[in-house]
């Protein structure tokens, strides 16, 4: 559909684009990256026919882009620029009116039926039909690109041009106007090159990026793989991450700022810690960063109170989450920065202690009872009647885990656990085999980011090993001193 | 929304030509009634004695003001159509018809004639009109010039510029030869002021075929003077042949204002004011305001041309005077609209 080759232009002296080569399938959507100056938007003026090349050709449809007549080229190409200037408050249907222009013939300046017919649906599409009589000056930024978009629909275009279409727009308005893109590629095999300054924004809307760095192509390629962490981080200088969509396979840049905070979390202990008779809880000043099962908060995330609640072992609320929330708004902690469980195990009998590996210290703190033990290879064979938790480990690391740590430290700390009950020789009523947990514990493992590096916290890495020791001496005091109290209660 | 309203406002401008052109004809120190007039005009189309008629308001309609009105009428309608386009092409609504240098172009060639005197054989009393137009032609075409030096994709903000630096330059030079004048000071002033006044037929004659060329271009330019509104990189975008239709409205407009200050000297705030008006009433389609812009501005001349003369008659205002003194204020309460609706 588009073919660019050995494009180069330069504004006087100054070399703007330098042999460029990319050519664009019909009904793709190609997105076109690049820091300021890159060349992106000199790139968009050559492919629109508003510059004109110093050397290499720019096909469409296999004919060069000089040999097309104005209208001739207009009823291929359409082009939305950032943002529309118009020096007259037209009404909506007369800007959108104006797309039929390459497609009028003759003296005659009326509009035929078939124009009437394609401005209808053009309007329709971009949801603007209800105000077609409105003028343009009192409609909102978002609103007027809508039209803008609508007047480059009533073109009837092959290619569609876009210039950061959602430069100044709502993030809803972002979105809507993207979508309405991918499905116009789809339906009516519209071929889509749209500049983008948000690198996510491409990531999620295009099929392929063109990155350009230096006024050359850098990478031409699918998202995933031009979206790489060190080559976003040449291209634009700047410190990034990569991270991917939680919800659909694309890749998402994040800024890593340099200086997180001021404040820098020391290790936690005992200092932090807060037992009552209703809940423990550990607060920070500054968030750390958490991999948790629970109720509130779980997942991976950034939080700075950390609540074990008691509860009665009849508790039943359909709502839990919600009655988890009030309870934590109740007792002064906000949700959104809150990871809470529950556990039907006394407080008293909660035990913990501080470790230290190297320069990293460590607090662990364990509530258990092994009051409905089960094992999990064979779990299938029991029913799925969910009550509180009774088996809860906390790890508190002061340190910096990568995610694979992380999730190692968290089975660490699960056959640790596993191993505990096995040692201990607790066994499922039902099978009548060795336990490992019970159907609702729940597991914490939250570090600082700061200090020394963990890239594993596997069983047997420096860190794994701290934890697997910790977890093991704790849960067994923990488990020890609700055994003594229940002897002690029976004996009394 | 505008179908009505423009409906209405083509009926409205219609009337008004007609009414002002009755009261021009009619309106002076001999007063001819209506149903008089339209029994000359019939024999005079007719070149036979249909009705029976006054020869002496036969004459005095014919031959005075007949010519004058429909000059006043043509001149009227020129600037109006040209200030339309250029504002529209110029993306600015303070734009008028001389704005690009034109009216100080022919404004010099005819404040020469009258300063040094110049009869060219053949042409006697057209030197002046005739010099005029064409010092005003060449004007356009130094300012294109220069701007294609300047920038050779003509953006609009260059040959606005270009246009300011001619008109300045050739404004100082208008002021130099009034300085260094004598007894032709009356008869200069008199003439930038403007007036349409004791020019017969033969300008007439001289004025119809740049305003029909004129018009007719501009007319055609509707539908790309919308889309100039958005910008020339938009334009292309839609797929107007932006450097040729903006040569061809420059061409038209500039021969249209040009030719209208030969005859009648320099009426400023017809082509600013009349434009805008025309747009309060059908909205901005220039298909619309184009035509609609040769009514009012026609209709408007003509009836200062009538206040020019009764004033203080017998005695004569410069018509320039009457159209800024009634233009400017109308064109402030304009201003002040356009504000409160925030547009």
């Amino acid at each position: 559909m588009l073919e660019v080759k050995g494009l180069s232009f330069q504004y006087g002296e100054k070399v703007v684009l330098k042999d460029i080569t990319f050519s664009v399938k019909k009904g793709e959507i190609l997105g076109i990256l690049g820091p300021n100056g890159s060349g992106k938007t000199t790139l968009f003026k050559l492919i629109s026919g508003i510059l004109a090349p110093d050397a290499g050709n720019l096909l469409i449809k296999g004919r060069e882009i000089s040999r097309y007549k104005q209208k001739e080229f207009a009823r291929i190409v359409s082009t939305l620029p950032q943002q529309s200037a118009e020096a007259f408050s037209y009404t909506v249907e007369e800007i959108v009116s104006m797309g039929r222009y390459a497609h009028q013939k003759g003296w005659m300046q009326g509009l035929s039926m078939e124009d009437k017919a394609v401005i209808q649906s053009a309007m329709e599409q971009t949801g603007i039909s209800h105000y077609s009589n409105t003028l343009i000056g009192e409609l909102s930024g978002g609103e007027k690109q809508r039209v803008y978009l609508a007047q480059c629909l009533a073109q009837e275009p092959e290619i569609l041009l876009l210039d950061e279409p959602t430069n100044h727009l709502d993030l809803s308005f972002q979105k809507e106007l993207l979508e309405l893109l991918g499905v116009w590629s789809r339906k009516k095999d519209i071929t889509v090159v749209c500049i983008f300054h948000d690198l996510n924004l491409a990531s999620l809307y295009c099929d392929r990026l063109l990155l350009l760095h230096k006024n050359e192509i850098e990478t031409d390629s699918n998202p995933r793989e031009v979206l790489q962490e060190d080559r976003i981080k040449k291209v634009y200088g700047a410190d990034v991450i990569r991270a991917q969509h939680p919800q659909v396979p694309a890749a998402h840049i994040m800024l890593s700022p340099t200086a997180v905070s001021a404040v820098k979390q020391e290790g936690i202990g005992e200092d932090n810690l807060t037992i009552s008779q209703e809940y423990i809880a550990i607060t920070t000043e500054i968030p750390l960063k958490s991999l948790s099962s629970g109720i509130t908060g779980a997942g991976i995330g950034w939080h700075k109170h950390f609540i074990n609640r008691h509860v009665t072992k009849d508790y039943n609320c359909d709502d839990y989450k919600v009655e988890m929330d009030s309870y934590l708004i109740k007792n002064g902690f906000l949700p959104s920065e809150t990871v809470a469980m529950m556990t039907a195990v006394e407080l008293e009998d909660a035990a913990y202690r501080q470790y230290q590996v190297g320069s990293t210290s460590l607090f662990i703190i364990v509530t258990a009872s092994v009051g409905n033990p089960v094992d999990a290879a064979l779990s299938e064979l029991h029913s799925s009647h969910i009550v509180p938790g009774t088996i809860n480990i906390w790890v508190f690391i002061n340190g910096e885990l990568s995610e694979q740590a992380f999730l190692q430290c968290a089975m660490t700390v699960t056959e640790t656990k596993a191993s505990v009950l096995r040692d201990r020789d607790v066994t499922d009523p039902f099978t009548g085999t060795k336990a490992t947990g019970t159907p609702t514990d729940s597991l914490l493992v939250a570090a600082t980011q700061n200090g020394e590096f963990h890239e594993f916290g596997g069983s047997i890495t420096s860190l794994g090993k701290a934890v697997a020791k910790g977890v093991c001496e704790v849960m067994n005091v923990a488990l020890d001193k609700r055994e003594n109290r229940k002897k002690a209660r029976k004996e009394g | 929304m505008y179908l009505n309203k423009r409906k209405a406002a083509y009926l409205l401008a219609a009337f008004f030509l007609i009414i002002a052109l009755f009261l021009g004809i009619s309106i002076g120190t001999v007063s001819v009634p209506v149903l008089t007039i339209l029994k000359i005009i019939i024999n005079s189309i007719s070149h036979t004695e249909v009705y029976a008629v006054d020869t002496m308001q036969a004459n005095i309609v014919n031959n005075i003001r007949l010519p004058r009105v429909i000059l006043a009428g043509l001149v009227g309608a020129s600037l109006a159509i040209a200030g339309c386009a250029f504002q529209g092409l110029l993306r600015n609504p303070l734009a008028d018809p001389y704005t690009l240098g034109v009216s100080s172009g022919a404004s010099v060639g005819a404040v020469a004639t009258l300063f040094f005197h110049i009869t060219i054989p053949f042409l006697g009393n057209f030197t002046l009109p005739v010099l005029s137009i064409v010092s005003g032609f060449m004007t356009i075409f130094f300012v294109l010039l220069f701007a294609k030096k300047l920038d050779p994709a003509l953006k609009v903000e260059t040959i606005i510029l270009t246009g300011i630096i001619f008109s300045s330059f050739l404004g100082a030079f208008i002021s130099l030869l009034i300085a260094l004048t004598g007894d032709e000071l009356r008869q200069i002033i008199g003439w930038l002021l403007g007036s349409v006044s004791m020019r017969g037929w033969t300008y007439i004659q001289m004025f119809l075929p740049f305003f029909v060329i004129g018009c007719l271009i501009l007319m055609l330019q509707g539908r790309e003077l919308n889309i100039l509104a958005f910008g020339e990189e938009r334009a292309r975008h839609l797929g107007v042949q932006v450097r040729f239709r903006k040569l061809t409205i420059i061409f038209a407009g500039s021969m249209l204002t040009g030719a209208a200050v030969a005859v009648s000297g320099t009426i400023g705030f017809v082509g600013l004011v009349i434009p805008h008006l025309v747009r309060i009433m059908a909205g901005p389609d220039h298909r619309h305001v184009l035509p609609l812009s040769i009514l009012v501005g026609s209709g408007f001349l003509i009836l200062a041309d009538l206040l020019a003369r009764s004033i203080i008659s017998p005695a004569e205002l410069p018509i320039g005077v009457i159209t800024a003194l009634t233009g400017a204020p109308v064109f402030a309460v304009l201003l002040l609209n356009y504000k409160r609706k925030g547009r």
